[in-house]
């Protein structure tokens, strides 16, 4: 009877041998790992699935992709728990490179957020040219509006949009914040018929589920920029600079380019992103 | 008479206007649900690679989390059934506490403790599998020990003393416990495999849903869901719920055989 206990011991013992060495294995491949904190918008519109392999393909990388809010995404990149950034809110971005947490921010595409909103329109906002307009008819018609709330890039514009406008709806009951992505925002908005701020590519890629239009758009505050950032490695020892750089380059690079150029073009008609390597960002 | 008749008829076919309105817009809803079901049945028929992929490593993670979490579970919680020392309610009462941890709360303190720059950092074992097996059986190995707990205490306080009086060592006595407690014990890890199989707030924190490589059923439901493709979401979810099925059908058989005359 013993010698069965003994057995159940050592069967123990080689279970946990055996986890501890896959742990191991594991931790070795983390020597060729970039970890990329990006937003949702660039995950959620299918851009990522198609570069990534790429880049993996050309670099031997493996890239894992953290797919959060542009808010926290910085605020990764401020702990050093990410390699390189992917993200679109351009005020918060300068002040994290201003306050040395990020080197070389590049500018790599661009595509626009639009106001969408549910068809009867009880706002009459329906083609005004301004979105700082169309958000004081919605203050003014207390209709829903659904905010994300999560400091993403997409949150950040929109309080950009409020600040035009002269409002300050935090207070107010018909503003209502998810703390969600854009696409589950979206949905939201769809269920209880309300007005949101939206970027392009999402939208599009959910359109066919949700029964929103678009009812402002071409606005040039509505302009969404995304850079790439690596994160300095000045303040956190164990960023992988080379691989954060690598993945910076492919991000400009000529061929990545013209991927992002045609991307989204076979299933929604028009592109989802427009490619700006080497532009500044004045000139958009 | 016949005004009341002609407001009766209005009404009854008002009435079925809006039942038929709403059998509508259930029916939608319903398509809905039909598409997912189709859509699981095709993934699974076809063998879709990645829809594969991602349940054998559902099954691997929750499977080796549970497992220890049951070496964790019984080893303590029989212990602490079998002995006595100060303060034995306080830790009996923190067990029971951990059973309802939730599960968001132990991915967001592991998530702290496995940064780079954190306590464990140097084990970089962050957005790995790993990583969602140790926050799984943080979650897990509280709910295993306290039901065995309850398990072992339950058992007849003379059986403990008919066992040793009969010449068995300690360590067979302890076995022969646990059996004697298999049907509790078995319900245990099934509410441990449960718990871990169906969670995902600390599997996004700490595996951080990586395509082909952290991405399990759960954490792949919420992504699609998010994306707006409810019916991949569904036939997810739905494959979910068939692998949890498969797996306590085989538990509830161990736990349910009948013992031998």
């Amino acid at each position: 009877m013993d010698r069965k206990i003994g057995m159940r011991i050592i069967l123990y013992g080689i279970v946990t041998l055996f986890l501890f060495i896959y742990g191991m294995v594991l931790a070795q491949a983390q020597q060729k790992t970039v970890i990329l904190a990006t937003t949702t918008s660039t995950q959620d519109s299918g851009l990522l699935d198609v570069l990534l392999p790429v880049f993996e393909k050309k670099t031997g990388y493996f890239v894992k992709t953290i797919a959060v809010g542009s808010g926290q995404a910085m605020a990764m990149g401020q702990k050093g728990e990410a390699d390189v950034l992917l993200v679109h809110s351009p005020a918060a971005e300068k002040k994290f490179v201003a306050e040395g947490y990020g080197v070389n921010r590049r500018l790599v595409m661009h595509n626009d957020f639009i106001i969408v909103g549910p068809l009867g329109d009880p706002a009459k906002m329906k083609g005004l040219k301004s979105s700082a307009e169309s958000f004081k008819k919605i203050a003014s018609a207390q209709a829903l509006f659904l905010s994300r709330g999560d400091n993403s890039g997409t949150h950040a514009k929109e309080k950009d949009i409020w600040k035009a406008a002269g409002i300050n709806p935090e207070k107010e009951k018909w503003y209502q914040q998810t703390g969600l992505g854009m696409g589950q925002t979206l949905s939201v908005a769809a269920e209880k018929k309300g007005y949101t701020l939206a970027d392009r590519g999402t939208y599009l890629a959910l359109k066919k589920s949700l029964g929103l239009d678009i009812l402002v758009e071409g606005d040039a505050i509505l302009l969404n920029i995304y850079h790439v950032i690596e994160v300095n490695p000045a303040k956190w020892p164990k960023v992988n600079v080379p691989g954060a750089k690598a993945f910076a380059d492919f991000m400009v690079s000529k061929e990545t380019q013209e991927i992002i150029k045609t991307f989204g073009v076979d299933k929604f008609g028009s592109p989802l992103f427009f490619p700006d390597a080497g532009k500044k960002e004045e000139e958009l | 008479m016949f005004r009341s008749l002609e407001f009766g008829n209005c009404l009854l076919f008002g009435i079925w206007d809006l039942e038929f309105g709403y059998w509508n817009f259930v029916g939608g809803q319903m398509d809905l649900i039909f598409e997912g079901i189709k859509k699981a049945f095709y993934l699974l028929i076809t063998f879709d690679p990645e829809v594969m992929g991602i349940t054998l490593l559902s099954l691997e993670v929750s499977g080796i989390a549970t497992l220890i979490s049951l070496l964790i579970g019984v080893s303590v919680g029989v212990a602490i059934a079998l002995s006595g020392f100060p303060g034995r309610r306080l830790v009996i009462s923190l067990i029971n506490t951990g059973m309802g941890l939730p599960p968001v709360v132990v991915g967001l303190f592991v998530t702290i403790f496995l940064w780079r720059n954190g306590p464990l950092g140097f084990f970089e074992i962050l957005y790995t599998p790993t990583a969602m097996i140790i926050a799984q059986t943080v979650i897990a190995a509280p709910i295993v020990m306290g039901i065995t707990l309850a398990a072992i205490q339950q058992l007849p306080p003379k059986l403990r003393l008919q066992i040793l009086a009969l010449g068995a060592t300690r360590l067979q006595m302890v076995w022969i416990l646990i059996k004697e407690a298999r049907l509790p014990l078995l319900a245990a890890v099934m509410a441990g495999f449960g718990g871990v199989i169906s969670e995902v707030g600390a599997s996004i924190m700490v595996g951080g849903n990586i395509k082909g490589y952290s991405r399990v059923l759960t954490t792949a439901t919420v992504m699609e869901t998010s994306r707006g493709n409810f019916d991949i979401a569904i036939a997810l979810g739905i494959i979910l719920l068939l692998l949890a099925y498969l797996i306590n059908l085989i538990l509830t058989q161990i736990q349910q055989r009948e013992r031998p005359k």
